[in-house]
């Protein structure tokens, strides 16, 4: 049996495809990954963008749509997903897909584009607790991205400045728009970009950090999302939460659409 | 299941917990939907097929001021959503 997941993130869309396997056995051999699939609709409609990024993730797999069973949606934009059977949440997704890869995982923080988020976990990977933030992108990718390109660099480059960074300089703005201005203030008090970029990333790791804790650290912690990329940040926020280690995935962005193709293929039984 | 709905900004830390399980079969006949004076609770089907309370998508963003008129400097001494919910589901972080 195949199912699809398809994550519809505020900058990307995520598609999972999975195959359930018929193995007895350790749980993790349960499923395997046909295709995992990215793409970047630009300023193309959200439902136009689904129904392309889920049939060029098909074509590539070699597969037709009558071979799925179950479309499942997740993300922001998940209504949009007109050709979906059922939308779940992205903690739902987020906390299944985490707790699949690290199955010792209690803790799981998803940091995006648009939103971050902690949850905590149970051990079949139900999210038990969760808290995001709803109003701001202060705890978020994009907030990154906007203080990166008032740096002029790319978030790549963001990221590994950071890391070059040994200091410790207090963002106060709560704020992108006024976080910006703050940055703008310290390049024109001549401080390092080094020094700038971990400032950022501090502050993004210190606001994630507080919704953490609101629902407490505990167990193994898996970081998913596209922030995992960015070096920095992980090292921002491992400090912020102090704890030695974070769990990173190796396809940190598809980790919410596994889930939810997971949950697909569960309730198809 | 604790549910937190809300932010977090420079004014403070402004969350609305809601623990599901004590929601699903809820014994106050989902009393909070008619005790909130700015309607901000709604119950809709949660991912595991549970029939829960929620605060709407808007209100979420704007709790600071939307709780502000229920809260002890508006003469109140007990919350009207808090008071409702006789399971002890909902509880407010300020």
């Amino acid at each position: 049996m195949i199912t699809a997941g398809i994550d519809m993130g505020s900058r990307s869309v995520k598609v999972v495809l999975l195959e359930e396997l018929d193995v007895n056995g350790a749980p993790q051999l349960k499923y395997g990954v046909k295709k995992a699939y990215i793409m970047m609709p630009g300023d193309m409609d959200q439902d136009v963008a689904a129904e392309k990024a889920y049939d060029e993730a098909l074509a590539e797999a070699g597969l037709k749509r009558e071979d799925v069973s179950a479309v499942f949606a997740t993300g922001a934009g998940r209504k949009q997903v007109a050709f979906a059977k059922e939308g779940v949440t992205e903690m739902t997704a987020g906390a299944k897909g985490a707790v699949f890869m690290y199955p010792a995982a209690r803790t799981v923080v998803d940091v995006g584009a648009e939103e971050g988020r902690g949850m905590k976990t149970d051990a079949e990977g139900k999210a038990i607790d969760f808290a995001g933030n709803e109003k701001c992108a202060a705890g978020a990718g994009s907030f990154a991205e906007a203080m990166s390109r008032a740096l002029q660099m790319s978030l790549k480059e963001f990221g590994e400045a950071s890391l070059q960074s040994d200091k410790s300089i207090p963002m106060n703005a709560q704020c992108t728009v006024f976080a910006e201005s703050e940055v703008v203030s310290l390049i024109h008090s001549s401080t390092p970009k080094n020094d700038i970029a971990k400032a950022v990333l501090d502050a993004v790791a210190s606001r994630v950090c507080a919704m953490v804790r609101r629902v407490g650290i505990e167990g193994e912690v898996v970081l998913i999302g596209g922030m995992v990329h960015n070096a920095g940040f992980v090292s921002s926020l491992k400090n912020a939460m102090g704890v030695d280690t974070i769990s990173l995935p190796d396809m940190p962005e598809y980790i919410s659409a596994l889930g939810c193709a997971m949950i697909a293929a569960e309730r198809q039984h | 299941m604790i549910a937190n709905y809300g932010y977090k900004d420079g004014s403070g830390e402004y969350y609305i917990s809601i623990d599901t399980d004590k929601c699903i079969d809820c014994a106050a006949e989902r009393a909070c939907l008619t005790a909130c004076p700015k309607q901000m609770f709604e119950i809709i089907e949660d991912d595991y097929d549970d029939q829960v309370a929620w605060i709407k998508k808007p209100n979420c963003r704007t709790l600071a001021y939307d709780c502000a008129d229920c809260k002890p400097s508006s003469g109140y001494t007990s919350l009207p959503c808090i008071t409702a919910c006789t399971p002890g589901a909902i509880k407010h972080s300020w």
